[in-house]
């Protein structure tokens, strides 16, 4: 008989210390060795992980009252502007944000050695941050100027809130031109010398379960070090499957999420302020979800290998930045991880911009959460969209 | 004049070029070839102790042909606890002492093999890679 699993069911046994956990490479292995029907039954939990610059991301503050009140109009952190445009002493410091007085790329390529994502490591590092602020003054907010400096322990709320996250699949980047290009992916080398790849593959949370039959709003969730939920989808969310020539579905592609937890129990380790020469600053984050089995269906799915999942390769030189993507072919995982790819009658060097090693890491840290019981599974209050069972 | 410890950079043009056969016949320099990796049609890097009366001319022209050339003054160094072992810099390293090793995918730093060209001190999304005098 096929297995069927509730969550309930599930969190039973992580509580009772009782669940069978594995990492979604362990997964792959047990598979091969047993066959889908033995491990589904044995297996409860498949925990999967990813380290990724995620520029779609940043951290709702509020700093407290002051004496006298201020509504804060304008807000910086360390120079870099954040978004007050909300209620007296609430801030949004957004990743990709640089200070005012950055050259950008005025002086190509420019380095963008700090922004808004340092700010966030910073802060979780539990460093002080000048706080630098400005108003108009009203009848009950008097206070026009502030300056001071602030510490994560000192502030009132830090909500790490990130609109979009954890991309199922991504673009391998290639540059036909004939110059170097610098981009959110890299510096690419002219003439096809090199090609990058993001998403931690066999690995990667949403190219395990690529029908939304377990992610949803509420699925509670390893982020940046901590415990978070997703909040929604991400935006841009548009799940679907890359095809090949014969229009037959090879790998799940294009969906997002909305992610959300408290700063405050976070970890710089797992949210790392990043610098793309030329592009731009953005933040490196950690996230990790796990795949409850349910059934047999799911556990095939949290069981593919590097060798079943693929990455369309597009042209950042020419094409993708006039917003007219050409794609090149599709190319495996297992192939991007070997360090070379055959494309155009060619053999491109093909290196990550996401770490494998700490993707590993994570679905590692989630497996130990659960094995030790401090970890419960969050059933969804509602699937996303690309679920067959998603209502709106 | 002392031996200058210096490094240069090939463009795909210009590596495989007979650049060091010049610098010795027509500017009668001593040249000790401390590291080399050229390939035909990829960029290169070679790292030469040089020296000569003509040394100054020699160095012009190298980088009237397009090759870089700096001091090997410095070396690099890995901020172990600030490297994520994303891997971008992998793809940049012309002698591969960064390469990702199988099956880990962990990045590793081999200072034996590196020509301090900086690439990865220019490239590194975290810092972690660190050019010392």
């Amino acid at each position: 008989m096929s297995v069927e699993r509730t969550y309930q069911e599930i969190n039973e046994r992580i509580k009772a210390g009782k669940a069978v956990v594995l990492t979604a490479e362990e997964v792959i292995v047990k598979v091969r060795e047993q066959g889908v029907k033995r491990t589904a039954q044995e297996v409860d939990v498949v925990t999967t992980g990813t380290f990724s610059p995620m520029c779609s991301s940043g951290a709702f503050l509020n700093f407290g009252h002051t004496k006298p009140r201020m509504r804060m109009s304008k807000v910086w952190l360390n120079d870099i502007p954040a978004y007050a445009g909300i209620a007296a002493v609430d801030a949004f410091l957004g990743a990709t944000e640089l200070p005012e007085q950055d050259p950008r790329n005025s002086k190509y390529p420019g380095e963008f050695r700090y922004g808004g994502a340092h700010v966030i490591e910073d802060l979780v590092a539990g460093k002080e941050i000048r706080l630098r602020a400005t108003s108009y003054g009203t009848d009950c907010y008097p206070r026009t100027k502030l300056e001071t400096t602030i510490t994560l322990d000192k502030i009132n709320e830090a909500i790490l809130f990130n609109p979009r996250n954890c991309y199922q699949n991504y673009n391998c980047a290639v540059n036909s031109t004939d110059r170097l290009i610098h981009t959110y992916m890299g510096a690419l080398k002219p003439r096809y010398g090199n090609a990058t790849y993001s998403t931690s593959g066999q690995l990667s949370p949403l190219l395990k379960d690529p029908y939304f039959k377990t992610i949803g709003i509420g699925t509670r969730i390893f982020l940046g070090g901590g415990i978070g939920y997703v909040a929604w989808n991400g935006t841009q969310h548009s799940p679907g499957f890359l095809k090949d020539d014969e229009g037959k579905e090879l790998s799940p592609s294009g969906g997002t999420l909305a992610v959300v937890g408290n700063l405050k129990q976070m970890s710089s380790r797992w949210l790392v302020g990043t610098s793309y020469i030329g592009y731009g600053a953005t933040l490196t984050v950690g996230i990790g979800l796990p795949i409850p089995i349910l059934n047999e269906e799911i556990l095939v799915n949290a069981a593919k290998t590097d060798k079943e999942l693929f990455a369309s390769v597009v042209d950042y030189g020419d094409g993708y930045p006039q917003g007219e993507p050409q794609e090149l072919g599709l190319v495996s995982y297992a192939e991007l991880k070997s360090g070379k790819i055959k494309m155009l009658g060619k053999e491109i060097p093909a290196s990550p911009v996401s770490s494998y090693f700490r993707a590993r890491e994570i679905a590692g840290i989630l497996k130990e959460w659960m094995l030790k019981g401090e970890f419960l599974l969050g059933e969804p209050s509602q699937l996303l969209p690309g679920s067959d069972k998603y209502t709106r | 004049m002392a031996a200058q410890k210096i490094v240069l950079r090939f463009s795909e043009e210009t590596a495989d070029q007979p650049i060091i056969y010049h610098l010795a016949r027509d500017y009668d320099l001593i040249i000790n070839i401390l590291k080399a990796s050229i390939n035909p049609h990829k960029e290169g890097i070679m790292v030469l102790e040089l020296t000569g009366k003509h040394y100054e001319e020699g160095i012009n022209y190298l980088k009237k042909q397009g090759i870089t050339v700096h001091p090997l003054t410095q070396e690099v160094v890995r901020n172990e606890e600030k490297c994520t072992h994303c891997g971008n810099c992998t793809a940049h390293c012309p002698t591969r002492a960064l390469y990702i090793e199988h099956p880990s995918m962990e990045v590793k730093f081999n200072g034996d093999e590196c020509v301090v060209c900086l690439m990865c001190v220019k490239i590194c999304p975290v810092h972690a890679m660190e050019g010392m005098i």
